[in-house]
């Protein structure tokens, strides 16, 4: 039996893919796979009526309630939650923003370590994810094979013999399978090496998405990885593409900026992610991207042994607490954008001055 | 420098590495940036309409195109003129009745036609998409003006279509 639940006790605590602990969780922040399924006997979303939706969040809410093994899945209705509340689950991609911003009946189960969630009534009726820490999607589809079993077990999904799981966009079709990897890639940044990497796997079916600024603006560096197509490959071949020839790829070109840039010049790397360190564990007020910046340099810092006695696992779960909503959950109240940068600052600080360890975050 | 959708300030420059002109760098400002960060891979509705644009570039005439546009899904009403502004299919019957208009579209996206991975132990023919959610919607008419009996006599037509659909797909299992 699934339950209904609140989630403040989340904001103290983290997601076990934030653990920084996977392999090649030195560049690897996490591996997630999400399934798109729908059932067979109603419209896609887009065409349903309010009352098709309140009927589809039902049938599967009770189509889980009767699956044995889910006793501690947490049931969030989304329809009633607060714009704050739905922002702090997208923070912690336990949603996605488009299920966030719709409207209508909608919910999501969220297993209580946070390694799946299931969405009901995004673009698709469900979309089921698995996160796992570091380079992992081998498992992580085992997870979602096994939990998509343990739903058609119960539900009666939309599928074709030739074309597979049918889904409200072409693009999903088939397998439903998109594959994620979310890589911290800093060195092929400050090399400019990043756009020639990239362009060098255009040709085999992967997207690359980057999130990154210019000249004066800041950065997290952080790039994710996704299979392009859905139909004609089985599922085990597209998490092969990405996981052992994709990924792996890129992996080898960050660790080669790595070494270059410490044969290069160890002291300035050394001197600049320790000034990083400096500004987040004393500044007395920062912005999310400002934060984003530091703690990308001081994330490469740690993994590359120049900062000690900062947990990786640590600076991974910053990224995430330092957010507008994740701020506003744990101080209890709704804080502005510069009374956030106030909140954001002594939160760093209490998180990086040594004055607590990796235990007190969780 | 001005976010591209709007007055606002760009603060975030995300770079779109599988334009196939090379990459192309977006000015958003944060709210704009979010939305484009959240959708998924490629933007479905432009690669739908890119792939028809290069399809109906090979010889489908205006007036053949125009007629395409007007033909509507009998289930859910959806045309495919809409289906194309939007990139969304209204209901999974929408496979089988556009069946030869989304072929072009889907070797184009896929390269494929032909799903080989993982099925459903259980699964309704899909021919049978059409007439499950029809039933669906008068069986909840019926309960709505409390004939419980057609309600219930459609319920049994329901688990009767599921059943012949999981018989089937078992069917087909043991043939290869």
């Amino acid at each position: 039996m699934i339950r209904d639940s609140d989630f403040d006790d989340l904001a103290h605590k983290s997601g076990e893919w934030l653990r920084g602990t996977g392999p090649e969780s030195d560049i690897v922040i996490s591996s997630r796979i999400r399934l798109a399924r729908n059932l067979a006997d109603f419209p896609f979303i887009r065409r349903c009526s309010d009352e098709d939706r309140v009927s589809i969040e039902r049938t599967i809410r009770a189509k889980m309630d009767s699956i044995d093994d889910w006793l501690d899945v947490r049931y969030i209705d989304l329809e009633q939650l607060s714009e704050i509340d739905r922002q702090f689950l997208v923070e912690r991609q336990l949603i996605s923003r488009e299920i966030a911003d719709a409207e209508g009946s909608r919910a999501v189960a969220i297993d209580p370590r946070e390694q799946y969630s299931v969405m009901i009534n995004e673009e698709d009726h469900l979309r089921i994810q698995v996160m796992h820490s570091g380079l992992d999607l081998k498992s992580a589809w085992q997870s979602i094979d096994e939990l998509d079993d343990k739903l058609e077990g119960a539900i009666l999904y939309a599928f074709h013999p030739q074309f597979g799981y049918l889904t409200a966009c072409p693009t999903n079709v088939g397998t439903g399978l998109r594959v994620s990897v979310m890589l911290h890639l800093p060195a092929l940044v400050i090399t400019r090496q990043i756009d020639k990497v990239f362009r060098s796997m255009q040709r085999i079916n992967v997207t690359v998405r980057g999130l990154y600024g210019e000249g004066s603006q800041y950065t997290g560096d952080f790039y994710q990885v996704s299979n392009q197509i859905t139909l004609g490959h089985r599922e085990q071949d597209l998490v092969a593409l990405v996981e052992d020839d994709v990924v792996p790829r890129i992996i080898e070109y960050e660790r080669k900026a790595r070494d270059f840039l410490v044969k290069q010049g160890q002291q300035d790397l050394h001197d600049d992610v320790s000034r990083a360190l400096g500004i987040l564990s004393t500044a007395k007020k920062i912005s999310s991207e400002e934060t984003m910046h530091y703690l990308s340099k001081v994330r490469m810092g740690v993994n590359l042994g120049l900062i000690e006695d900062v947990p990786v696992g640590t600076i991974n779960k910053l990224f995430i607490h330092t957010q507008p909503a994740h701020l506003q959950k744990l101080q209890g109240r709704l804080l502005g954008s510069s009374d956030r940068n106030v909140e954001r600052a002594t939160y760093l600080q209490c998180h990086l001055s040594g004055k607590l360890s990796d235990g007190d975050l969780n | 420098m001005k976010c591209q959708y709007c007055e606002k300030p760009a603060t975030f420059h995300i770079t779109e590495l599988t334009e196939p002109g090379g990459p192309q760098v977006m000015h958003l400002c944060e709210e704009h940036a979010r939305g484009f960060l959240q959708k998924e891979a490629a933007t479905p509705a432009a690669s739908i309409a890119g792939a028809l644009a290069k399809q109906l570039d090979l010889g489908q005439t205006k007036q053949e195109l125009a007629e395409l546009d007007q033909k509507e899904c009998p289930v859910c009403g959806i045309s495919f003129f809409e289906f194309r502004n939007t990139g969304r299919l209204g209901c999974p019957f929408d496979y089988t009745h556009f069946s030869e208009d989304l072929i072009p579209l889907l070797i184009n996206i896929h390269d494929s036609v032909e799903h080989c991975g993982k099925r459903p132990r259980r699964a309704a023919a899909a021919d049978s998409h059409a007439e499950l959610i029809q039933l669906r919607r008068e069986m909840e008419e019926a309960v709505e003006r409390e004939d419980y009996e057609r309600a219930s006599e459609i319920r049994d037509e329901l688990h009767r279509i599921e059943e012949a659909g999981s018989t089937e797909i078992h069917a087909s299992e043991e043939e290869e």
